[in-house]
């Protein structure tokens, strides 16, 4: 049993953190500190400088331009890209379909896209949840009907996560109406650009957009842009899911907003003195870095475990990470209204586009925890995840 | 980064999880219980044979040098068995004083009787007003030519009835919280001037309320500097925080297991009652603190060697907040869950709940360790 990184792994760290401090765009850093959303273009040009770098799909087999990292490394790797901050790769391309197109994509798909997620040459969204189909997303009713060589796509999607800046989708399709549920649904990608597909944006409490409406009607696709089998979509979006289970927690995103937390505590004053002496702050402080230490520790265990034994079996501990994750995440910027107490009331009209100087400190503190609200509803809700609990872990 | 026992310690897991399996289930506990002395005198010679009593002792000491890796492994044993022994008191306190603090002599003299098993020990540290403040003591050592006479009251002294020995804090100069003048003192229990009142703990174990009038002690008895004893004090009394968090992770465990098993059985409304999805998320609320719990453990256990003391301090307080606020939950949801039959002695889960119970308020509770880990300036 150790709990210390070995000597080349500080080494690696050393040498993620440098190339951070000196290739992260100060912009860029700075809007993600202040929890504000990036343009696409600054998240692609972070992007780019990240493939350049050989980093951008670090954990894809080395054939497609992954590093073969260990578990360890990937782990740093991402701790350190959250603290810095710095905008992680973009999910949907380098985590979702990337790993779906490489492991059960054909020769000519793996060709055609691998490289173009890896660039960010094409934005992908993902086409999974529905207005009817939420926790329960095998209900999904989106229909890919086949003529000929083609797909007609009638339907709609919804939460489409940054629809507006995509090129292509990743799309679960109902392809055999009859089948039961989870049978009978494909996994298909095509153009965010074809006939047919309309975005619409979904204004969130925070004032944002991040999420969309996405429309299908009779949307022509052809039939090559089928990934795998078809009807065998819903395996494909088990494996999808099941992808990503340490970087959930976002320990590193927790501990750059504790970070955070301190600063600003130091700053405003309350009675006389910084927040950051009052002891009833100090301890809430206190308790949410000791969950914080609690989770990083768990998730060291599912690396460790994953380092030294493979991706096996996932390790139990792992469900706990989306869950503690994400009510830590909520109390940093729960913390943080708290600091700032009445400045948190201005609301800034002209969001991230054109900024109120006067304001600049504090007019993303309350959006941010409006925000994050979704955290414990994504990404399988936490009550999905007790549910996970209790079957795989506890056999209730 | 491996968080893998290695084979020495996976055997030694198998060796004392067998050793309890066989002579400590719930029943067995309660004829010990039952035994003069409250705890089981064939039991400790069975640990002793098979080398727990001498863990952590030097191979010079005639001990095996193992560390808080393998004192986390039985720690965590005996708090699945709920063992009424006196393991905390006698080998990671008072052992934990005489190796750490102990001269050649006082180990020679002392360590032995503990691995053999023929000698227990008891720390009489805690004071009416003292609460969870170590330097906060009444209790003094007044030099009489060489050595010392002790005058002061002590409570809840673990161990304090059957014990062959007392390590005793006691103030040699200075005012009653004055961080120096500490010193620790050895002191026989049939020595003159001791009087002990034994009674039953809430979770099954054995203490007592010992008043030392008078009692003379040469000046062989002080365990280190008597003038400067705190740093040690506070170094064994982490040991035994981290212990303890290693022995609630155990129970927590247990608790757990125990409420799930209970789940699928009860039967309610023609199903069983772990079919209802309220009870469902509750359990899977008490798989998340006990894996939580279970971290901080770890991670208090590698905190034990760390080299800066301040540092160590603030990682045990942390992790003593984590097992007091886990610990907490997940008795009170186990109790819940089990129903009507969760009140009764009867039944195994309510030994947990107290035991759990008794762990938060032993060297410091939840609130006291939070404001440490304030005052260490925080963990981020």
């Amino acid at each position: 049993m150790d709990l210390s990184f070995s000597k080349e792994e500080v080494a690696f760290r050393d040498e993620v953190r440098e190339f951070f401090k000196n290739n992260v765009p100060p912009e860029t850093r700075k809007k993600l500190v202040e929890g504000r959303h990036l343009s696409k273009d600054e998240m692609v040009a972070w992007w780019r400088i990240l493939n350049k770098k050989g980093w951008g799909v670090s954990h894809w087999p080395k054939e497609y331009g992954g590093t073969g990292w260990t578990s360890v490394q990937h782990y740093i790797f991402n701790e350190e890209l959250q603290m810095h901050p710095a905008p992680a790769p973009l999910a949907f391309g380098v985590s979702m379909v990337g790993p779906v197109i490489y492991t059960f994509g054909n020769e000519k798909q793996k060709q055609q896209y691998l490289p173009r997620i890896a660039n960010v040459d094409d934005w992908w969204c993902q086409g999974f949840s529905e207005p009817g189909s939420g926790s329960d997303l095998a209900s999904l009713k989106t229909k890919a009907e086949r003529k000929g060589d083609k797909y007609i796509i009638n339907g709609q999607k919804t939460w489409t996560t940054l629809a507006q800046h995509a090129d292509m989708i990743f799309c679960l399709c109902r392809t055999d109406p009859g089948a039961k549920k989870q049978m009978g649904i494909s996994f298909i990608v095509f153009s965010m650009k074809s006939k047919g597909v309309t975005v619409r944006p979904i204004e969130t409490i925070d004032g944002g957009h991040e999420v969309n409406e996405v429309f299908f009607d009779d949307v022509e696709v052809p039939v090559e842009n089928l990934i795998g089998e078809e009807n065998k979509g819903w395996d494909y979006a088990k494996f999808l899911l099941g992808n990503e289970r340490t970087g959930i927690a976002r320990v590193g995103v927790s501990k750059e907003r504790l970070r955070r937390i301190r600063d600003l505590a130091s700053k405003v004053e309350a009675g006389g003195k910084p927040v950051i002496e009052d002891q009833k702050f100090r301890e809430k402080l206190a308790e949410v870095e000791i969950e914080l230490k609690a989770l990083e520790l768990t998730q060291l265990r599912v690396v460790a475990d994953e380092n030294k034994h493979g991706k096996g079996k996932p390790n139990p501990a792992s469900s706990v990470l989306k869950i503690k994750g994400s009510e830590i995440q909520q109390t940093t910027t729960e913390l943080l209204m708290e600091v700032i107490g009445p400045f948190a009331a201005p609301y800034d009209e002209h969001g991230d586009e054109g900024s109120n100087e006067s304001m600049d400190w504090t007019a993303q503190i309350a959006p941010s925890y409006f925000n994050n609200r979704k955290v414990s509803i994504y990404g399988g809700s936490n009550e999905i995840q007790r549910n996970i609990i209790t079957k795989a872990v506890l056999g209730l | 980064m491996d968080f893998d026992l290695s084979e020495e310690q996976r055997l030694l897991k198998d060796s004392v999880d067998g050793l309890l399996n066989d002579s400590y289930d719930f029943d067995s506990r309660k004829k010990y219980r039952a035994e003069k002395g409250g705890w089981s005198k064939a039991v400790w010679g069975k640990l002793a044979e098979q080398g727990l009593l001498g863990l952590p002792f030097s191979e010079d000491d005639g001990g095996f040098g193992a560390g808080a890796v393998e004192t986390m492994i039985v720690m965590e044993a005996l708090g699945k068995a709920l063992l009424l022994e006196p393991y905390l008191a006698t080998v990671v306190i008072s052992g934990g004083f005489l190796r750490r603090g102990g001269s050649a002599e006082q180990k020679a003299a002392h360590i032995p009787g503990i691995i053999d098993g023929s000698k227990t020990f008891a720390f009489a540290q805690l004071e009416k007003n003292s609460r969870y403040d170590l330097q906060d003591v009444a209790t003094t050592a007044k030099k009489k030519g060489d050595g010392w006479v002790i005058d002061g009251e002590k409570f809840v002294v673990l161990n304090g009835e059957n014990a062959d020995s007392f390590i005793v804090t006691a103030r040699t100069r200075g005012g009653q919280r004055d961080a120096a003048g500490i010193g620790v003192f050895l002191v026989p229990a049939n020595a003159k001037g001791i009087a002990k009142k034994g009674y039953p703990t809430q979770d099954g174990l054995h203490a007592a309320d010992v008043t030392f009038t008078g009692v003379e002690v040469g000046a062989s008895a002080a365990i280190g500097d008597p003038e400067n004893g705190l740093a040690l004090i506070e170094r064994v009394v982490d040991d035994a925080r981290i212990a303890l968090c290693a022995e609630a992770v155990g129970a927590m465990d247990e608790s757990l297991k125990t409420t799930v098993e209970y789940l699928k059985t009860r039967t309610q409304f023609g199903v069983p009652i772990g079919s209802f999805q309220t009870l469902q998320h509750r359990a899977a609320d008490m798989f998340v603190a006990v894996e939580q719990a279970r971290s901080m453990s770890l991670f208090a256990t590698m905190a034990s060697d760390f080299d800066d003391a301040k540092e160590r301090a603030t990682a045990v307080a942390a992790a003593k907040v984590q097992i007091g606020k886990s610990a907490k939950f997940v008795g009170q949801q186990a109790i819940q869950l089990h129903g009507g039959i969760g009140m009764t002695q009867e039944a195994k889960i309510g030994h947990y709940f107290k035991r759990l119970t008794m762990i938060e308020n032993t060297f410091g509770d939840t609130d006291y360790h939070l404001r440490r880990v304030t005052e260490g300036g925080g963990l981020v």
